[in-house]
């Protein structure tokens, strides 16, 4: 934990290459940016920008080729694989497109999964669980495998789980992608009810619409940041 | 991921598809069969060999002393047994000299045996073990006496004409009858029925129970053997540890009456349980030895299969890897995780193989003469070897698994 005022996220020109056959791939070309606790942060950019790389970096998924990330006070630019994984499990919360929850579980199995990775007991993980389906309204749907759930409502299984371990960041990479534009738009509300209960979140998007819930845009464009703008929210 | 969590989530996997965890723990679980099974029977069969064999028809502590060995099991070259041919036969001089002469306790008995007709009431019965022999015998063999009494040592001194019959003949030759005191006609002479043993039962289905037993000094003698010749003298020991004493006794003395060099080998048998149980104990140490063999390969396949399955399921659930990964998942974790399940899996079919041999052994049991026992330790054995055989197979899928990176298996289809 890092104290108030100080960024959760912090990117000092960093660098992602990819070696494809005899081709070198400049994803991120120079990064720089911090992120403070409870911003509520979109990140856009066309195809090829950099966008996902920057948001598999941002979410220890992949490691800089060069430059450093601070996460949460923590260098994390040099971890292990392992580190990486305790990292994604305590400070992370993804929320994917896709949902990617495990057809075979059950709501509050999916949600209980990163707490089984933390090396969290039996009866404290339902708990916990529990009552990260209860924030999302889904506390009456907990026993429900993904394909007896609406699309919105396994989304929301798929924020209860990014929840549940109270992670420094939200992560959500096209969260509204594969939903109709009202349940988007419930989604969102979700987002950004958590935003006001001091969840720092980090949106992932090329909807411009999307991105408008944000406080905060950074624009991303071959491999650099190209415009990072705040915007005060009108009262 | 605490064990049992992760065993009930490869439980719940194999629960979930059934047919194809079946196929792939065919191997083990056939591996397994044939392990129960054949320790089964071959367990029983020592058992058996012990508990009826030895018992019934060697006598416990007891030895023989014959001309050659009566029990070949395995095949007897034709030298060898011309040269049994040649030894001179026991004679009842032999024991004369021998059973007084024994420092050790022991009982010991006369005995000649052959086949013979009877008749009873114009019936006739053909190749009934007619056997002449003293009361002693019944004490070596165990033999007990359901109804009327064993001849006595009086009668045998007397040569009188009385027998003592088995179950089947008593029930063939006097249905609906007592037989006590009714007249046995044996080579032409009335013999009075004294008593009717116990049933028998069987040995590898012959029947133990069609024999006459006369005293070795009645009139019947000439029918089994020429005069004062035996077939044995059976000896039983009162302290089992005299045993070797014993033995040795009489083969010194034996010796000694035949007038043998100490070079000269014996030419005369002496029949322990032990070497009736020699080739017996060739056959099973034969199984025994093969069989590993013959498991191994099975379990090798099976273990293969499973290998094979699991790195299916691998690329089959690479999307669940990197969710897994994404939410914190170790590699540690994600490769005990596929351990966990290769080793259920294989131990599942373990268990159903232990159940399967054990059921195989019992129908054997039922439907054949060949007994089966189970041995504990097999089932032990199956089910260790169906963690080992899950843990290797597993050890290389669920390396790759845990090697996946997190970026490419999340966009996995």
């Amino acid at each position: 934990m890092t104290a108030a005022g100080s960024p959760v996220i912090r990117l000092v020109d960093v660098t992602r290459e990819y070696v494809m056959g005899d081709e070198t791939i400049r994803a991120l070309r120079g990064v720089s940016l911090e992120i403070m606790r409870n911003e509520y942060v979109a990140i856009m950019g066309p195809s090829g920008s950099g966008k996902s790389t920057l948001m598999n970096t941002v979410g220890c998924l992949d490691t800089p080729t060069g430059g450093e990330y601070w996460l949460a006070g923590q260098e994390v630019s040099r971890l292990t694989d392992d580190q990486l994984a305790r990292v994604r499990n305590k400070e992370i919360g993804f929320v994917f497109q896709t949902f990617n929850l495990l057809p075979r579980a059950s709501a509050l199995a999916n949600v209980e999964l990163p707490l089984v990775y933390a090396g969290i007991a039996g009866k404290e993980r339902a708990r916990r669980a529990r009552t990260a389906l209860e924030r999302v309204g889904l506390g009456h749907r907990m026993d429900h495998r993904p394909n007896e759930l609406s699309g919105g409502q396994r989304q929301r299984v798929a924020i209860a789980r990014a929840l549940v371990n109270e992670p420094a960041i939200l992560l959500a990479d096209e969260p509204t992608g594969n939903l109709d534009s009202q349940t988007s738009e419930e989604i969102m509300r979700v987002f950004a009810a958590l935003h006001s209960q001091g969840q720092t979140v980090v949106l992932v998007t090329h909807e411009p619409d999307i991105a408008a819930h944000a406080d905060r845009t950074i624009v991303l464009r071959d491999g650099r940041v190209a415009s990072d703008e705040r915007r005060q929210r009108a009262a | 991921m605490p064990l049992h969590e992760a065993i009930r989530l490869a439980l719940g996997m194999v629960r979930a598809q059934k047919l194809k965890s079946f196929f792939s723990m065919i191997g083990v679980l056939i591996g397994v069969t044939f392990l129960i099974a054949v320790v089964s029977i071959v367990q029983g069969m020592n058992v058996y060999m012990e508990d009826r064999f030895v018992k019934k028809l060697m006598g416990a502590n007891a030895f023989q002393l014959r001309r050659n060995p009566n029990f070949n099991m395995g095949g007897v070259d034709q030298e060898t047994w011309l040269s049994w041919r040649r030894r001179p036969r026991i004679s009842a001089a032999d024991a004369d000299y021998v059973i007084p002469r024994l420092r050790t306790d022991v009982t010991a008995a006369r005995w000649s045996e052959d086949r013979a007709a009877i008749m009873v009431n114009g019936k006739t019965a053909k190749d009934i073990s007619l056997q002449a022999t003293e009361p002693a015998y019944f004490r070596i063999k165990n033999l007990d006496i359901a109804a009327g009494r064993v001849f006595s040592d009086q009668e045998v001194r007397a040569a009188l004409p009385v027998a003592v019959i088995g179950d089947l003949v008593a029930e063939k030759m006097f249905p609906g009858v007592d037989p006590i005191g009714k007249a046995v006609t044996i080579g032409g002479i009335p013999y009075r029925v004294v008593g009717v043993a116990v049933k028998q039962g069987t040995v590898f289905g012959l029947p133990l129970d069609k024999f006459v037993i006369v005293p070795y000094t009645s009139p019947a003698r000439r029918l089994v053997n020429p005069l004062g010749i035996l077939d044995e003298v059976s000896f039983q020991v009162k302290d089992p540890t005299a045993f070797r004493d014993a033995l040795a006794e009489v083969e010194a003395l034996m010796r000694a009456r035949r007038q043998l060099k100490p070079r000269e080998d014996n030419d005369f048998h002496l029949q322990t349980a032990e070497g009736a149980l020699g080739t017996w104990q060739k056959i099973s140490t034969i199984l025994m030895a093969a069989l590993p063999g013959l498991v191994a390969i099975s379990l090798v396949v099976g273990g293969i299969v499973i290998m094979n399955i699991m790195l299916m399921s691998v690329t089959e659930r690479t999307r669940e890897i990197g969710i897994r990964k994404a939410l914190g998942a170790r590699r540690r974790d994600i490769l005990a995780q596929f351990l966990v399940e290769s080793a259920t899996l294989s131990v599942v079919g373990a268990a159903a193989g232990v159940g399967l041999g054990l059921g195989l052994a019992w129908v054997v049991k039922e439907l054949s003469p060949l007994p089966a026992a189970v041995a504990p330790w097999s089932i032990a054995v199956g089910v260790l070897l169906g963690v080992f055989v899950g843990i290797v197979a597993g050890v290389y899928p669920a390396n790759r698994a845990a090697k996946l990176d997190p970026i490419t298996a999340l966009r996995a289809e």
